[in-house]
């Protein structure tokens, strides 16, 4: 066992400050440290992005990132996005168009689709498609998650247009 | 009371009862991060679990040195097979009758064996002191092939060696676990040898594996103090889990509390009682408090529960009209080193005797030999009924072959052997008898959506221009037509461990007129909180928004068999559709005597009894739930609950006709599926959002199977494909949309007319997807080439056929 670190990150806009030996994996950090258990685990390999979560604005596989490597960042989980009062709009959206089943890999699709609107506002099908195969579902057959995240899009730019 | 006055209508809208698309409540919590999976418990002082496991798929365990592990800071404990055998659980029984090691006995057989557990403080550690355990192997033979393993001197249990009878019959060879025959061979036989026509082929149905996105694990808490034990983990049979663990542990089953929380999905994988769960109890009852083990995604495609690999030889003999005459199916099933399958205990094969499909056969005969080889145990029903998956394919298969060889129409085929509606209920020549259908409709919809001829039209233009030079991708027409069998199953023949299959329902009906209803199913995903408040609302007048559902609890929930085999809906609903009409009933008895009438003279009208002819009389089941409780009521006891154990008459039989349509790159070898149309009759449709996201889901696994997923070995037994990276997903860009379609043909014995559909798009999904593949090289000689096609596959094909010259 090596030395552990100290480890300070903003998780959901809160400060977190925990030790952590440097080759603990952040995804183990979130969940099992910080108690924040909606990324999961699908694969620990990167290929089913259960895991993903909003790193210093970019989407990261918590899975196959150190927490060292994490030491200082910024954090958004599928915890962070939105409240039971006022849900997100992917949140509303996927349960709308039904996006999910079993649920396991829904906090990784959300997450993920919230930056996929966020780099491409009006994206296509096939962009959405495109855009989200780093993203495991087992359950859905994607069809429904594409539909749900399309149906984001247009409300996010409705409400844009309408606050312009 | 047919009226569709506003007023009723509104009345049953506001019911949100069957039929309707009702958004999910599972969600709310699946969306905010609030699920709560096994992996997410957490208790005081747990300790986690983690398995040294066999690099070798065929091996002696001479020595297993535990010294530098124990030493590791944070390691508790190390067990071994040694420690686990004088409480006898070394050893523990599979769902097939068989015997599986929990830890390494002497030997391994297979690669990702569990050889010694390991307690340790935290995963981390945990992990170090596997790699701190030092065993000592003997290599041995591998046999990776069923059909050399019948052929080999090499023994592999050597625990049965002498054993000729097992538990389903004699034993031919030390590494044969049975045969299985149905039907009439010798009539079957003559059949084949009168006929105008035979055509005879083989086909391998690969090994593949369920893969839900979350992996299995259990959670083992035994409190000392009380003398009991608390079980969580991803079962899809929590109960049965609760009366194995009673079993083996010799713990009373008043003290075991079995908990199936949210699971990640299932699709067979969860069906199964793994060396993991029982590993976590012994380690919880020798330490004294809690043990986790999650299994990661490497181990859960290597050791638990793969689906398939049946090597299947058939002859199907017809008149030169197309007519058929007579069916034989033989299997040779390669079930790895331990017999696991997941099948009711008479049925060794599964419902492999569903393979005549949706055709009128009059002579059939199936035999299956199953054969222990250097592979993994599992051969659980991947999102299907068990081995339906495997019996439609081989019959949508040689109806395709059958085609070829008469050079027929493969549709036109299909049409002239369907089972007629006029022939329901039909006992086919395996034994089977068929609930309900209407074949011919639902083919003759599927192929005028599609516009079948027009397709068949372009395919035979575009083989002209590939002949011409003028393309390089040819166009296939995938078709299949698709009988389940599913709801094991009546009590009489199915069971599983001895355990009848059988499901359940109680219902608590409130004071204030909302309710709780708890069944023996558990839901991985299919919305049952959502669906079976639906037929409840449908049957009792409280709106679904009012009735939670529970499951997955044994302290709570009514005992069940739980969830797989598509039986959720044709067993536990059933339950939960007579538990209410028991409420109903009671219900009545309340209503007549507030209303002051004789309970004849009331009616059930939506969400309340009127007076029959007077409607503005009537009593809601608010007031009457009200009034169940709060008001004596002479020779009624207080209360308004009810409970129903549901044996089924019959299996149901849901079917379905799907056609797929694809551009194959002769070159790459890659197909694009520009269409994919299925048709699904589930009987009554309870959900049909909840329905097509099924049908969405189960085509897209259909894809995988078909395409290229695959659990291959090398001759040495080491699994080629243990990771994501060689084990194929599809993601949403591999994927097309779906067009849905639907009729309904209801069962006649079901009380609500439901059969199930959450495993059909597989089950039809995967011939479709491969009858199309085949389709497009049909015109250049191609008869059958096995799965999985992927790109490789395909250019194989292509270049065997001289595409490439």
């Amino acid at each position: 066992m090596t030395e552990k670190m100290h480890i300070k990150l903003k998780v959901n806009g809160e400060d977190k400050e925990f030790l952590a030996e440097p080759r603990e994996l952040l995804i183990y950090a979130l969940r099992e440290k910080l108690n924040i258990t909606g990324p999961h685990v699908g694969c620990e390999t990167s290929h089913c992005g259960a895991c993903t979560v909003t790193l210093n604005g970019k989407s990261v596989k918590s899975c196959t990132m150190f927490v060292a490597q994490a030491n200082g960042a910024e954090i958004t989980t599928i915890e962070g996005i939105g409240t039971p009062d006022a849900l997100h709009v992917l949140q509303e959206s996927f349960r709308e168009h039904h996006g999910l089943q079993c649920g396991f890999c829904t906090p990784g699709m959300i997450m993920r689709a919230t930056k996929l609107l966020e780099e491409n506002p009006t994206p296509t099908e096939e962009e959405v498609r495109f855009g989200m195969a780093g993203n495991i579902c087992r359950c859905t057959g994607y069809q429904n998650i594409v539909k749900s995240i399309l149906a984001a899009a247009s409300e996010l730019n409705a409400a844009k247009e309408a606050a312009q | 009371m047919n009226d569709l006055s506003p007023e009723r209508q509104e009345r049953s809208a506001n019911l949100k009862g069957m039929g309707c698309s009702r958004k999910r409540v599972e969600d709310a919590r699946f969306t905010q991060g609030k699920g709560n999976y096994v992996d997410d418990i957490k208790l005081d002082g747990m300790l986690h679990g983690d398995f040294v496991r066999s690099p070798y798929a065929h091996a002696r365990v001479v020595s297993i040195n535990k010294d530098a592990a124990l030493a590791l800071p944070g390691v508790v404990a190390v067990l071994t097979a040694e420690d686990l055998a004088p409480l006898n659980l070394h050893w523990m029984p599979t769902l097939a009758g068989d015997k599986q090691m929990v830890l390494a006995d002497g030997k391994v057989l297979f690669q990702g064996q569990e050889v010694a557990f390991v307690v340790a403080s935290d995963r981390y550690v945990a992990a170090d002191a596997v790699e701190l355990v030092e065993v000592e192997y003997e290599e041995l033979p591998v046999i990776t092939d069923p059909f050399e393993s019948l052929k080999s001197d090499v023994v592999l249990r050597e625990d049965l060696a002498g054993q000729t009878e097992g538990a389903h019959g004699p034993r031919k060879h030390h590494n044969h676990i049975f045969t299985w025959e149905q039907g009439e061979e010798a009539a079957t036989n003559q059949v084949i040898d009168n006929a105008d026509i035979v055509a005879e082929e083989s086909m391998y149905y690969h090994r593949t594996h369920p893969c839900p996105l979350e992996t299995c694990g259990s959670v083992a808490s035994m409190d000392k103090v009380n003398g009991k034990l608390t079980l969580w983990g991803t079962f899809q049979a929590p109960h049965v889990v609760r009366t194995v663990a009673s079993l083996l542990s010799g713990i009373e089953e008043h003290n075991i509390r079995v908990i199936s929380p949210d699971i990640g999905g299932g699709f067979g994988n969860k069906v199964g009682v793994y060396p993991g769960y029982v590993c976590s109890i012994v380690a919880s009852i020798v330490t004294g408090v809690p043990v986790k083990w999650v299994e990661d995604r490497m181990e859960n495609l290597m050791s638990t529960a793969f689906a398939r690999d049946y090597h299947m030889t058939g002859k199907i003999a017809a008149t030169k009209d197309g007519k058929i005459t007579g069916l034989h199916c033989h299997v040779t099933a390669d079930h790895g080193g331990f017999d696991a399958c997941a099948d009711p205990t008479k049925f060794p094969a599964g419902f492999m005797n569903i393979c005549t499909g949706s055709y009128d056969i009059p002579t059939a005969y199936l035999a299956v030999d199953g054969v222990y080889t250097n592979k993994a145990p599992g051969g659980v029903s991947y999102r299907c009924s068990f081995r339906v998956t495997e019996a439609v394919y081989f019959i949508e298969r040689m109806i395709e072959v059958l085609a070829i060889k008469l050079d027929m129409d493969a549709a036109e085929l299909r049409r002239i052997n369907f089972i007629k509606k006029e022939q329901f209920p039909y006992t086919a020549a395996l034994g089977w008898e068929y609930d309900s259908g209407d074949y011919h409709t639902a083919w003759d919809k599927a192929l005028k959506s599609v516009d079948y001829e027009g397709l068949r039209k372009e395919q035979a233009e575009r083989v002209e221009a590939f002949k011409r030079g003028e393309t390089r991708t040819l166009m296939g027409i995938g078709l299949s037509f698709f009988t389940e069998i599913v709801g094991a199953g009546p009590v009489k023949n199915c069971d599983i461990l001895g355990m009848g299959m059988f499901d359940s329902c109680e219902i608590r009906i409130h004071p204030t007129g909302s309710a709780i209803a708890r069944l023996g199913t558990i839901s991985q995903g299919q919305g049952h909180a959502t669906t079976f408040a639906q037929i409840l609302a449908s049957e009792i007048g409280i709106s679904a928004d009012s009735i939670t559902i529970e499951e997955g609890d044994t302290d709570t929930a009514p005992y069940g068999l739980g969830t797989y085999g598509s039986r959720s809906t044709p067993v536990a609903g059933a339950a939960t559709a007579l538990a209410g009409r028991k409420i109903r009933a009671k219900a009545q008895m309340i209503a007549a005597y507030l209303l002051e009438v004789h309970d004849d003279d009331v009616e059930f009208d939506i969400d309340r009894f009127v007076v029959k002819g007077a409607p503005e009389k009537f009593k809601t089941m608010k007031e009457i739930a009200y009034a169940a409780y709060n008001q004596a009521i002479p020779g009624i006891e207080p209360g308004l609950e009810a409970v129903s154990y549901y044996d089924p008459p019959n299996m149901t039989y849901p079917f379905g006709a799907y056609v797929c349509v694809m551009d194959i790159d002769v070159d790459t070898g890659v197909p694009e599926i520009r269409r994919f149309y299925a048709l699904d009759d589930c009987g009554t449709r309870i959900n049909p959002m909840i329905i097509e996201g099924q049908v969405h889901g189960g085509l897209t696994e259909a894809l995988a199977v078909a395409l290229g997923q695959e659990i291959a070995y090398d001759e040495l037994g080491n699994v080629k494909t243990g990771t994501l990276m060689d084990f194929f997903l599809p993601t949403a860009w591999e994927v097309p949309n779906y067009e849905t379609d639907y009729t309904v043909t209801p069962s006649p014995h079901h009380p609500i007319g439901a059969k199930g559909v959450g495993e059909s798009p597989h089950v039809g999904g995967v011939p479709c997807f491969s009858n199309a593949i085949q389709d497009a090289f049909r015109p250049f000689g191609n008869t059958h080439t096995n799965m999985p096609h992927d790109h490789w596959r395909i250019w194989q094909t292509a270049n065997g056929l001289g595409l490439h010259d």
